[in-house]
């Protein structure tokens, strides 16, 4: 068995255990279900160990049949991109289970579900990214919606069950087009003579289709992902998912699950359908681009703690497919790394601002001020969670951000420009809120807000060290991306621009 | 002039032969078993019918492909199929109807009078149904095999009458119950009438009745077009009466809502695959050359069932309506695989009709579960917070409900996927584009429910959930593990049904 499906299978033997232990028992159920994601995070670091960087080809990869008479197998595998983001996974779930460690009181259900339903969702977070079958694929894809759905309506706040379903129903309509897409791939590669869906066998169909019909398919895929990784205009049910959920689950949902969609992009969308990659790219970095500078405008104007941190992700999921469909290594590598990054500085803001929202039991920023006094250590993570966001130099997100725009520069100088307008937008969207809930006087209400405990130091301590490191030193995981990245590129037809002087590394 | 006395082929016959003999076991056992213990004997016949039937069936399975009882019917791998999911069927939906108390006491009587409420009191117990299912169960395994259009009509026949008395078996809303059965007597009727019409003008067109004399006429094309033209139109009006298709429809709602919940799981799972069992052999056998005729009619009629089921079934209030209306769309969902007109279209039916039959029962059974001091509480408001009353029911209904939706992981889905894929690969790309709409506004009633189950507060009228008696909790876990197993395991009978299903021509 391939370490990648044990990896996989960890969380959900975990899982097995946490229904096993008797519900009564919570603290019990904490310390399984932490226990479980702890050693997936550390099994997951050891694979990541030793995954030969300079390998283009799938690695860790297993091949089971599932359904033969549809050419369906059960088969996985990593490169580089897939890699990043399934250590990205394996990392923050156990954060967000320390974090959030009361998160499951007040839930309709049993902290046993809560736990249940996190733990498989980690495994189907694994399986996402490591599926290398179009079908496996979106058949995770989809049944991971069933375990946010439950952790949104069941265990969040406000509108909860309102909020749920409409996230339900927008990822369902997506997946149906991308349903329609994948009967597509099945039926034009059967009838050119090999049915498969196998990704790497996949790659070379473009050169028996239409373009009209590349086209359609490549837009069911397209649009199912652009409603994942939420890019305007089919963004809206994400602020009141991120609103109602818990932070963990709003951690896990715009860190983890939103990035299925980019990594759909470059895994499906550039991969097996390049021509109509090319086709779309001007409308879609035009929609990139409006998101950006629409997210941001949106954060700005933000009320509410968590929705201000979901109109952030639109703008970053902006700068994300932008990077994607720049169509140059510099833009995927940095897309890739972006996504990594994201992960962590949106778990670093999330988890943050939901210790501030259960201490001060208020989302709205207007609530709070002065907590420097109040709750230093709190307050400057909170700082250091948002100066990442901004992508301040020195904090990892920088040197994303920095590469999406030198790739994308040297084809689309003029988009680059304009999202470079949603770097300064950013300074605002997050140092009006910082200046506002952490600094000046502290504001009744706030006076006698405890600052983190020992608990709490320990969870965010690994993201704030993650988010520092990778911005002095992103080396490790550039060397895993840049391959993959290079090798998405040139096998999808493409070639990068000359560097100009701008754009020299 | 000679006689020559038919050739019956009587293994090939049993399976049928055993159940109209256990249906008559059953009728004796009415007259002279005392009624203490009438019901254990009826039901331990009828299961033990169902099962030596089955048994024969898989004893002669391998001589399937030869016509028996003189070319009137055609005993082949797809006919085998048809009936062992009709047995299947059948057999959960015995144990359901052995739930007595779903029955009136006096079926003759005038609802209200002071007969039906002396018989009530007596616990005078319904047992004719037993008998009555089984010469339904017999209708359904003559009616897929039929191979000439006599022979098709006196099964349609047979398999209709009982189904019309049993719908007015229901002990609660008697009026409603019997109101149900009329309606749907007068229509079938009317719908019998039409298809005796088409055969006439088939027979006109042909000079014969038989599907081969049919396919061999259409073949060389000497007959008048018109007849033939009309005699396609009117004996199809006559088959999707049966499967309830849009604009053929209009009965379905209210018997189902009127007919006694068990009858109502048997009616609408095994008539769909007895009917679609017919309505695939007569047009892939006896129309399929002239497919240029029926096949755009078929996909504007396939095309607006979907949609119309789809989009009625979200207005519905009443859980049985609601079920009604999406069983219209799947029989939609169904037509695609008779469009398809290919190999993989009957293998992809099959499995369909298997997948959608087995989770109906289910579904209905634990419709029978949730009641008031009045009987079944079938107005879906008073479903709300169900979940949290009997989770373990509530989450198998919800189970059911992703089934019929089509999320990955349910039989629901291979079935959709594998009926769309075959539809979509004979060229028919915009039965896969209404199918993927549809099946997302049907998503859309489907979570609703799920909503109403988990996410809102229980509304304390007195609507509780009685414990499932042993038989029907083991209808439901039969569905629920077939449903689960066949949506991750489906390979195997895939498999089988890809090498057994075969019409003869």
């Amino acid at each position: 068995m391939s370490s990648l499906v044990t990896l996989g299978l960890l969380p959900l033997l975990g899982a097995l255990l946490v229904g096993v232990l008797p519900s009564e028992n919570v603290l019990r159920i904490k310390q399984a279900a932490l226990g479980t994601t702890f050693l997936t995070a550390i099994f997951g670091i050891y694979i990541a160990t030793k995954f030969v960087a300079n390998d283009t080809a799938l690695q860790f990869i297993e091949k089971n049949e599932w359904i033969p008479s549809f050419a369906i197998n059960f088969s996985v595998g990593v490169d580089g991109l897939a890699l990043v983001l399934i250590l990205m996974s394996v990392l923050l779930t156990p954060i967000v289970i320390l974090a959030g460690w009361n998160e499951s009181e007040g839930g309709r259900w049993s902290a046993k579900v809560f736990y249940i339903l996190i733990l498989v969702l980690e495994t189907m977070m694994i399986g996402v990214f490591a599926a290398t079958d179009v079908f496996l694929f979106y058949v995770i894809f989809e049944a991971m919606l069933i375990p946010v759905y439950f952790l949104i309506g069941g265990y969040g706040s406000g509108e909860r069950a309102a909020a749920a379903v409409k996230f339900l129903l927008y990822s369902l309509f997506g997946g149906l087009l991308m349903l329609a897409s994948i009967i597509g791939i099945y039926v034009v590669s059967s009838s050119a003579g090999h049915a498969s869906f196998d990704i790497t066998e996949l790659a070379g169909l473009h050169t028996v289709m239409s373009s009209t019909t590349q086209n359609f398919l490549f837009l069911g895929f397209f649009i199912a992902f652009a409603i994942k990784a939420p890019l305007w205009p089919l963004h809206t049910w994400l602020p009141d998912a991120a609103q109602a959920g818990t932070p963990g689950t709003s951690v896990l949902l715009l860190g983890v699950l939103d990035k299925v969609g980019t990594f759909g992009m470059i895994r499906f969308c550039v991969t097996i359908f390049p021509d109509a990659s090319k086709t779309f790219t001007p409308v879609i970095i035009v929609l990139s681009v409006i998101s950006i500078i629409y997210g941001a405008f949106l954060a700005i104007r933000a009320t509410d703690l968590k929705r201000l941190i979901a109109y952030t992700s639109i703008s970053h999921f902006g700068f994300i497919t932008m990077g994607i469909f720049a169509m140059t290594t510099q833009g995927h590598s940095g897309a890739t790394l972006y996504m990594f990054n994201h992960g962590f500085s949106t778990a670093a803001l999330f988890i943050v601002g939901g210790w501030m929202i259960a201490r001060r039991g208020s989302s709205t920023i207007a609530d709070f001020g002065g907590l420097q006094r109040v709750t230093p250590v709190m307050a400057w993570m909170f700082f250091i969670a948002g100066m990442s966001s901004l992508a301040l130099p020195g904090l990892s997100s920088f040197v994303s951000e920095f590469l999406v725009l030198v790739g994308t520069y040297t084809r689309y100088p003029v988009a680059a420009v304009i999202a470079t307008i949603g770097i300064v937008l950013a300074a605002l969207y997050i140092l009006i809120p910082v200046q506002r809930t952490l600094h000046g006087p502290t504001t009744p209400g706030n006076e006698n807000l405890p600052d983190l405990n020992l608990r709490e130091k320990i969870a965010i301590a690994p993201v704030v060290a993650v988010i520092v490191a990778l911005g002095f030193y992103p080396s490790p995981l550039l060397n895993i991306i840049n391959p993959a990245s290079a090798h998405v590129i040139e096998s999808a037809g493409f070639t990068d621009p000359a560097p100009t002087e701008i754009a020299g590394k | 002039m000679t006689f020559t006395a038919p050739v019956l082929d009587y293994a090939l016959l049993a399976p049928i032969l055993i159940v109209l003999a256990g249906a008559l076991v059953g009728v004796l056992i009415e007259a002279f078993v005392r009624s203490s213990v009438r019901a254990t004997a009826q039901l331990f016949v009828a299961v033990a019918t169902i099962v030596i039937a089955f048994a024969q069936l898989m004893r002669v399975r391998n001589q399937a492909s030869t016509t028996a009882a003189m070319s009137s019917l055609t005993f082949d791998g797809a006919g085998v199929l048809f009936m062992a999911s009709i047995l299947v069927i059948a057999l959960i939906s015995i144990f359901l109807i052995a739930d007595q108390d779903n029955f009136t006491a006096a079926a003759a009587a005038v609802p209200g009078s002071l007969e039906e409420r002396e018989a009530h009191q007596a616990r005078v117990r319904t047992t004719e149904v037993f008998p009555l299912t089984l010469f339904a169960v017999a209708g359904m395994l003559l009616f897929p095999l039929a191979s000439d259009l006599i022979t098709l009509f006196v099964a349609l026949e047979m398999l209709s009458l009982p189904l019309y008395l049993m719908a007015g078996l229901s002990r609660y809303r008697r009026l409603a119950s019997q109101e149900a059965a009329l309606k749907y007597f007068l229509l079938g009727a009317f719908s019998s009438a039409f298809f005796l019409f088409g055969a006439a003008f088939l027979y006109g067109y042909s000079s014969s009745v038989t599907f081969a004399g049919i396919q061999a006429a259409v073949t060389g094309g000497s007959g008048n077009d018109v007849f033939l033209l009309l005699g396609i139109a009117f004996v199809s009006v006559g088959l999707l009466f049966k499967v309830g298709a849009f604009p053929f429809h209009a009965w379905s709602p209210d018997v189902y809502q009127g007919a006694p919940t068990p009858v109502t799981a048997f009616m609408a799972a095994a008539t769909k695959v007895a009917a679609f069992g017919a309505i695939l052999r007569i047009f892939y056998v006896a129309f399929a050359n002239a497919e240029w005729e029926w096949r755009p009619a078929v996909i504007l009629i396939a095309i607006a069932t979907m949609l119309f089921g789809s989009l009625v079934a979200i207005a519905q209030k009443d859980v049985k309506r609601m079920l009604a209306y999406s069983s219209i769309a799947h029989a939609g969902f169904l037509l695609a695989g008779v469009i398809a007109l290919s190999k993989s279209g009957l293998d992809a039916s099959i499995f369909y009709l298997f997948a959608y039959g087995v989770a109906t029962v289910g579904g209905f059974a634990i419709v029978t579960l949730v009641r008031d001091s009045a009987g079944e509480v079938t107005d879906l408001n008073r479903w709300s917070g169900l979940g949290k009353r009997s989770p373990l029911v509530a989450g198998t209904f919800a189970f059911f409900l992703l089934a019929f939706a089509g999320i990955p992981m349910t039989s629901g889905f291979i079935g959709k996927f594998s009926i769309f894929s075959a539809a979509y690969q004979s060229g028919s790309v915009a039965t896969l584009i209404a199918g993927v709409l549809s099946s997302a506004i049907a998503a859309f009633f489907y979570i609703r429910v799920i909503v109403l189950m988990f996410f809102k507060d229980p509304v304390e009228d007195g609507t509780s959930v009685v414990i499932p008696s042993a038989l029907t909790s083991t209808t439901i876990a039969i569905s629920a593990v077939v449903t689960l197993v066949l949506g991750i395991f489906p390979a195997p009978l895939i498999n089988f049904i890809a090498s057994t299903a075969v019409f003869l021509r």
